[in-house]
Parts: structure tokens; sequence; C-alpha cells
């Protein structure tokens, strides 16, 4: 790591729906760069040295729990693990995630858009008996293989870059996006979840879910957990393709 | 006026929130769960190594029960915790992690056979029996007898509040987010409820309740580098404190994880130890076993962190443009396991440092992690003073941790006591009618209103992100790993002026919506005021016991110190909160205290010790034919929910 400083210029749109006559716009914000530096960083020290109202939303700042997407230098992904470093020019200019409701600035509401999809796909397990399992008896047994390919599907931290970075969410607004079919191939391998594949062909089986994807994978190529969109929406496809 | 009223009302969206939300909702009473995020995005999140269940399938846990829990759990607490709490919590363990696997989480399984693992830096094969096989498995950690701690690779936390909240939001429990609440309204010793301040609208609601649960987490964030995420700022405590009639319990009992990333804080999860990572110094050299030669990297979190410190001030740490560190090394684990089940640590490395550690060794030191304080609760949860406030989880000093916390322990509590507590939640539900005036409301309403009006047309004054820098800092410098009177003297002085100038914050973004900056001022002065209650508790207790470590009084003393710090805020123009203590009764101990089994045993006795060692005796001489469960009914019988009564079955012993 270099010792010299060097001065970032961070482009950022400015907009608080909140107030009143407010317009948007893009505000030029010079920071000074530290070692190791990360938007997260660098936002906190705007917003403390600089602009008190600037509003962004980081929880972990770890990677870990998706709060912090935003499209940097044209690119949806997780501004909390992106090193100002890796920006040769130091120009960085930073957008609100598109597809979904601002709050203001760069802090869009995911929350929202998230629990909405979650119900939509019911992202449950459906088990009658869920409820009513005695657990002072052994769990029932799973095999190994099949819980750690469950896991590589849920590690999705609904971020909302697949969403932000989807062609088909933006010409159809009820699309239910690559965040909503992982979830629902997630559910469709675990051998706990007792719906049929005529019960998710009534989730996702139309314009609106699986067919209605134009391949142009851009949630395969922005996924910060790298979680394998493609193969997942063939699969759901082919699977939902065999019903009728 | 807008009020909205329900039964339940859960401040906090993390596993312990939520699994409150579920119980009370599950008994029928209409359910609100507020937090600050979007519940999916709360700090249980981040909780990476897994849960503590005696399940007992592995073979390397073989043997293993609710009698070992929890003598690993008392001596991890170096017998500061609440014996009866932490009993309750080990029998209920495992219902609560099965309970999970039928909800939807996937735990990683026995897989039969032969299998290579690392321990103590040898390849050894161990052999996995074949009706284990499928089971859930577990791992090793710090400072237990067993391999107990269940995972799904290292992103147990974020399987765990994917699948809670997933069940929460099958139930249709509302969750109202990006609300935080800033006071809790009570009435004659009984608390009804909170006022909320809506983050993106600035408007203030009240939410009255007849239960209120604070589920916050932690408060980490008291600390300039912590591997806490932003939000777990203590606020919930801060508000129970600020009734003046709650309690918080060991305020001054404070985390610190050996394996945090060097500089940001993030961290490494105690997985990378028990699966067989070692501890290097500057030379490459594992200088664990010189200190602790029985449990090496794998003492409880406390001793390590303080070994840690101890060897870099004997100059062996790694010198950086942060200051000295040391190395965590796992690459003797090789790419397919770091790839399968430590991956989180993986993609950090890659992303926050740029190294390979498969490949690397990793920068890291001991960082700020977990608050065993909080509010204090009985073993139901409720506030023993204020009625109808009960807490849950990181927030709560529920005392099962007592002064150090095991790790695996910490998302295990969150949802056991979730289960417990949730049941007294929906009792007091059954049990109490909403009865509170609606001047009271307006009162606490107009209080609130007032504060952020004030703060919103004073022209001069403090900047809210320079006090909360200031007070940071002091924490970090003055109430560490190692402490002595002299700078908690000062940092409890330094602290007080803080409290003072917070009093006059002046914003320059002044509109009442959303604004960050505003955020910030509602919180400094909340969290300077629990700053005073950490340093002023560790100043005074003049013993060491498990994170509390004192220089100038090295010896656990249970003669005089075996006793929880409770503090409260009755004045709010005091400039410093109030202490009193409550006596552990150890007359009632089922694990009489001894020695942790670390470094020199100088604890200094109490005199109730030995006779109940005695009375133990002679209580087991006199019922020979008792078997653990018996005993343990004899020894301390505990009250647990009916539900969660039951004997657990394992492999090869059934329910015995």
């Amino acid at each position: 790591m270099s010792d010299q400083e060097r001065v970032l210029k961070f482009q950022i749109f400015r907009y608080n729906p909140q107030k009143q006559g407010d317009k948007p716009r893009m505000v030029t914000y010079e920071v000074t760069e530290a070692p190791g530096m990360t938007i997260f960083i660098a936002l906190n020290d705007i917003r403390e040295q600089q602009d008190p109202s600037l509003q962004f939303d980081f929880v972990c700042r770890a990677g870990i729990c998706g709060s912090c997407a935003m499209v940097v230098n044209g690119q949806p992904t997780l501004a909390c693990r992106t090193m100002t470093s890796t920006f040769e020019d130091g120009e960085i200019k930073l957008l609100p995630l598109p597809g979904f409701e601002l709050i203001g600035d760069l802090s869009v509401n995911t929350g929202k858009f998230m629990r909405a999809m979650s119900e939509r796909v019911e992202s449950w397990i459906h088990d009658k008996n869920a409820d009513e399992v005695n657990f002072e008896k052994l769990e029932e047994r799973m095999d190994p293989d099949v819980a750690d390919e469950i896991y590589e599907l849920e590690r999705c931290v609904e971020c909302g870059a697949c969403v932000s970075a989807c062609a088909t969410k933006r010409m159809r607004p009820d699309f239910l996006s690559a965040v909503g079919f992982m979830r629902l191939a997630r559910f469709a391998m675990d051998p706990r979840d007792k719906r049929s594949d005529e019960e998710f062909y009534e989730i996702m089986g139309d314009d609106d879910g699986v067919f209605g994807c134009m391949t142009l994978l851009g949630c395969e190529d922005y996924c910060p957990k790298d979680l394998p969109h493609q193969t997942q929406i063939a699969y759901l496809r082919r699977k939902m393709a065999l019903i009728k | 006026m807008k009020i909205i009223y329900t039964d339940s009302l859960v401040i906090g969206g993390g596993l312990a929130g939520l699994r409150v939300a579920i119980a009370s909702m599950q008994r029928g009473y209409d359910t609100i769960v507020l937090s600050l995020v979007p519940a999916k995005r709360s700090h249980s999140a981040a909780a990476q190594g897994g849960m503590q269940a005696s399940l007992g399938a592995t073979i390397k846990g073989d043997g293993d029960d609710e009698e070992v829990h929890f003598g690993d759990t008392v001596r991890g607490s170096d017998w500061g915790c609440d014996q009866d709490v932490a009993r309750m919590f080990v029998n209920t363990s495992p219902k609560a992690i099965r309970q999970l696997s039928a909800w939807g989480v996937p735990w990683s399984r026995v897989r039969a056979g032969d299998r290579e693992v690392v321990i103590n830096g040898e390849k050894v094969t161990i052999t996995e029996k074949q009706e284990a096989h499928g089971l859930i498995t577990a791992r090793d950690f710090g400072g237990t007898k067993k391999w107990r701690t269940c995972y799904t690779s290292d992103g147990a936390g974020h399987t765990m509040l994917y699948t809670m909240d997933n069940k929460a939001i099958q139930m249709g429990i509302p969750v109202h987010e990006r609300k935080e609440a800033i006071a809790l309204i009570h009435e004659d010793g009984v608390c009804y409820g909170a006022i909320v301040r809506d983050l993106i609208t600035g408007e203030l609601i009240a939410y009255v309740a007849k239960a209120t649960t604070i589920a916050t987490g932690g408060y980490g964030r008291l600390y300039a580098i912590s591997t806490n995420a932003v939000i777990s700022e203590g606020i919930g405590n801060a508000i129970a404190l600020e009734t003046g009639i709650a309690t918080l319990g060991n305020m001054e009992a404070v985390q610190f994880h050996p394996t945090a990333i060097v500089p940001v804080g993030i961290l490494t999860t105690e997985g990378c130890r028990g699966d067989g990572g070692l501890l290097l110094d500057k030379d490459g050299y594992r200088f664990m076993p010189d200190y602790e030669p029985d449990k090496k990297e794998l003492a409880s979190r406390d001793v390590v962190s303080r070994r840690m410190t101890e060897h870099m001030r004997k100059g062996k740490g790694t010198p950086s443009r942060y200051g000295d560190h040391l190395w965590l090394d796992i690459t003797l684990l090789g790419r397919k396991h770091i790839e399968k089940n430590l991956r989180e640590v993986k993609e950090i490395c890659e992303y926050f440092l740029g190294i390979d550690p498969v490949e690397e060794y990793i920068p890291v030191r001991p960082t700020q992690h977990y608050s065993m304080g909080g509010i204090r609760t009985k073993p139901t949860g409720e506030s023993p003073t204020l009625k109808g406030l009960f807490s849950a989880g990181e927030a709560a000093c529920w005392d099962m941790h007592g002064f150090n916390r095991l790790g695996g322990n910490s998302v295990a509590e969150t949802v056991v006591a979730g289960m417990i507590v949730g049941e007294y939640v929906a009792d007091y539900c059954a049990e109490n009618a909403l009865n509170v005036s609606t001047s009271t409301i307006q009162d606490f309403m107009k209080r609130e209103e007032k504060k952020i009006t004030d703060l919103l047309v004073r022209d001069f004054g403090e900047n809210p992100f320079r006090l909360k820098a200031e007070m940071q800092k002091i924490m970090m410098d003055k109430v560490g790993i190692f402490r002595n009177g002299e700078d908690l003297e000062q940092a409890v002085e330094e602290l007080k002026v803080l409290n003072q100038r917070a009093k006059r914050i002046a914003l320059r973004n002044r509109i009442s919506s959303s604004n960050p900056e505003l955020v910030e001022a509602i919180r400094v002065p909340k969290m300077i005021k629990l700053a005073q209650c950490v340093a002023y508790g560790a100043m005074l207790r003049t013993e060491s016991r498990g994170a509390h470590a004192r220089e100038d009084y090295p010896e656990r003393n249970d003669r005089d110190w075996l006793k929880r710090t409770l503090t409260t805020w009755k004045d709010d123009s005091a400039d410093l909160p109030e202490l009193t203590y409550e006596d552990l009764n150890i007359m009632k101990m089922e694990l009489p205290p001894a020695s942790r089994g670390y470094g020199v045993d100088n604890t200094v006795h109490h005199p109730d010790t030995p006779k109940r060692e005695q009375e133990i005796e002679e209580i087991k001489k006199a019922n020979p034919g008792a078997d653990r469960f018996e005993l343990q009914q004899l020894l301390n019988p505990i009250p647990i929910p009916e539900k969660f009564k039951g004997k657990n079955e394992r492999i090869g012993r059934g329910f015995k």
C-alpha cells in the first residue's frame, strides 16, 4: 500500500423526497484517501466532516448483511467492501440502486421489496408437521451433501444487486427477479419443503415468473455472493416447463 | 398524536426479538416488531461460527450432555453467571436447534466414516459413527470440553436469522422497519411500550403495549474499533436506563474477541481455531501453548485475548502502521476445507485485506466483540424493577454469560431466551390488562418532541459526531482488555465532561425528517451514559473476573466480589449513574466456585464455597441411586416453561 495521499473525487446522487422542493442532482465531494479505505469509510467521512445530511445504509460493514448495495461507477455492488484503491483515477460516482423505492440519496427501501418477495414465494418450509415436531427427539436426518447444497443457495443476502442489474425487471415491474428465483430454488431443493412442482408453478409459472426471464444474466454478473443464478433459473425453467 | 396499540411490542428484529415475537404470536397475542433496519440485516446475521447445543452426534461430541455444557458455561463465565439461567439454557438449547432444523436451517450434517481434521496442528483421522449419519454435526470451539458448536459452514447466524424471519413472515408478524424506540412509556412502575421515531418521516409514534421486550443487541459501538455492526449502539439499553427504574447488570463485562482483522476490526470466526487454525507471532512462532499448555488456542476467549496482548507487549507482535498485530494461520486446513467451511472468512480476507487465507496468514488482534452486560432481568426475562419490561439476547443481562461468554453461546442464547422469555411474555399478556392513562402517553410524547425541537432550534453547540468519537477513544484507551484504577478514574472523569457537553448538541442539518445527524444527536447522549456505566462499574470492581481484567487487582475475589453490578440512572441531571450490587448465592449453586484451569489460580475464595461443596457431597451421598436429572433437581430445582421441560434424546443413549 502506498503512503502517498491522493484526493478522491466522489460524485454522489442527492435527493431527499421528504424535503419539499428538493431536486435530484449530483454533488461532488473531495476526500483524502486513507490506506485501506472503503466506500463505507469514505461516505462516513463525508457525512461527519462535510455534509451531515447525506443518507446511506450500512449495517455490518463486512459484506455480510446486504444493506449497502449501490451503483458504483455504473455497476451495482456492495459499497462496504469496495476499496477506494481499486479506482485508478480516483473518481467514484455513486447512485442509489434502481428498481427500489428511494428513501433519500443513496438509501433505498430494499426491505419492503424483499418482504413482499418472501410473501410472494412463501419463503418458508411448507410442512404441516413443522410446528408439531417433537423437538425432544432426534432431528430428522438429512443427507450431508443436500444440507451443503441448500446452504449454497441460501447465501443470498437480499442486497438487491440482481434486481437492479435486471433488464427484464425494468420492463416488467412485477417481475420476480433472481433473488426470488434463488429463494424458490432453495426451497424446491429442500426435502423438508413438501410443496409439489404444481404448487411452485402457481408461484412462478408465468411471464412475471421464470418464463419472463430474458436470460441477460445481469444477476449472474453482479451477485456479490457469486450465487449460481444462471444454473438455477435454467433448472427452474426446465422443471416448470414439464408441468403443463 | 399517533398511537398504535398491541399486546406484545418487541424492539429489535434480530434472532432474539423475532423468536419472542413468534412465541407471543403463537399464543394468540397481537405482536409488532420494531427494527432499525430490515430484520434480515440485523447483527445476528454476522454470527459465523455456530450455536452450542449438546446434541453429541459427532464422535468428538460423544458423551456430551446438558451437564457438560452447563459446566463449560459456568466456568466460562468465571462463576459470574446466574446458574439458574445457565441451567434453563443448556436444557433448552437442543430443543431450540431441533426446532430451527424443522423450520428450515440447513445445519451441516454428520457424514459417516473417516474424515481428516486438524487438531493441535496435526492432521488426524476421525471416524464418524454410522448411526450418526445425517444428524446435525458440530465443531470445536474455545472453552468447551466437547465439540458442541453446530453450524452451517461459517454462516450460522445468517441461516438462523433467515429461517427465523421467514417463520415470522409466514405467521404474518408485522416488522415495522426503520423505526427507532427513543423512550419507554411507563407509569407507576409498569412499562407500557415506547415512543418511537420513524427514521424516514421523522414522525413520533406512541406504540402502546401490554408487554415490551427489548432485544436490540449489544453496545459494542461504544468502542472505536468493534466487530459489531454499526447499529449495535446500545440504544435499547439506554432507554431502559433512562426510565430511572429498570436496572442494567454487569455493564463492565465487555468481551474482546481474539481474532478480528487489522485494521478494520471485522471478525474472523472462532471456528478458524476450532477447526485447527493457529496463532503465530512476528517470528512465525506458535506462542499459545507456552501460556496455556492445556487448551492452547482454544482457551476461553477472554484468556486468549489477554495472552495475545501480553505477547504483543513483550515485543512479539508484528508492527504495522495500525499498531502491532499477530497472525492467524489457517493455511494448514487446506483449500477444500476453507472454501467449504470458512468461506465467509475467505471472502472477508479477499475483499478487506486483499489476501487469500489458503496461502497467507491473516493479521489479527483482540477487538471489542460482545456485551455480557445489559438490561437486568429475572430468569423469566422480565425486569425485576420495571414490570412489563422484558429483554432477551445480547441486550439483556439474563445472565447466562457472567463475565465471559463462550463462543457459540451467543446465537444459542438468542433463540433459547427467545423461546423461554417469549412464553413468559405471553403469560404476562394473558394475565395483565392494558391500563395506562392517555395523559401519561401524551406526557412522554411531549417530552420527546421537546428534546427534538430543542435540538433543531439551537444555533450553536456541540457536534454529535465529534462527541461520539471522543467517547469511543476514551473507551478504547482506558476501558479495554487490561484495566487499571488510574486509567479508569480518568475515563470516568472525562466521560462526565462529555455527558455535560452532550446536553448542548447543535445541528447543521436542521430538519426533523430523515436526518442522519439528528439520529446521531438523539443517540450520542444515550451512548455516553452507557459508556459511563461501563467505565464506572469497571472502576469500582476491584478484582479480575472473566473479561474484566484489572492489572492492579489481578485476583478473582469471590469473598468480596461474587456479585452482580446493578446500575440505575434515577436523576437525569446527575452526572454519574448509581451502582448497587446483588450477591450471587453460593449456597444455591449446582457448581460452586473453583478454578477455571487457566494460568495461576489466585482466587480469593468465599467462605460459603467449602460449605456448599460439603453440602453437595452430602446430598450426593444421601441419594446414591439418583440419576443426573434427579440430582440436578435436588441441587438446584429451577422453573422451566412446561413446553420445554422434557428430556433430550441423543444417539446411543436415548433420553438418559
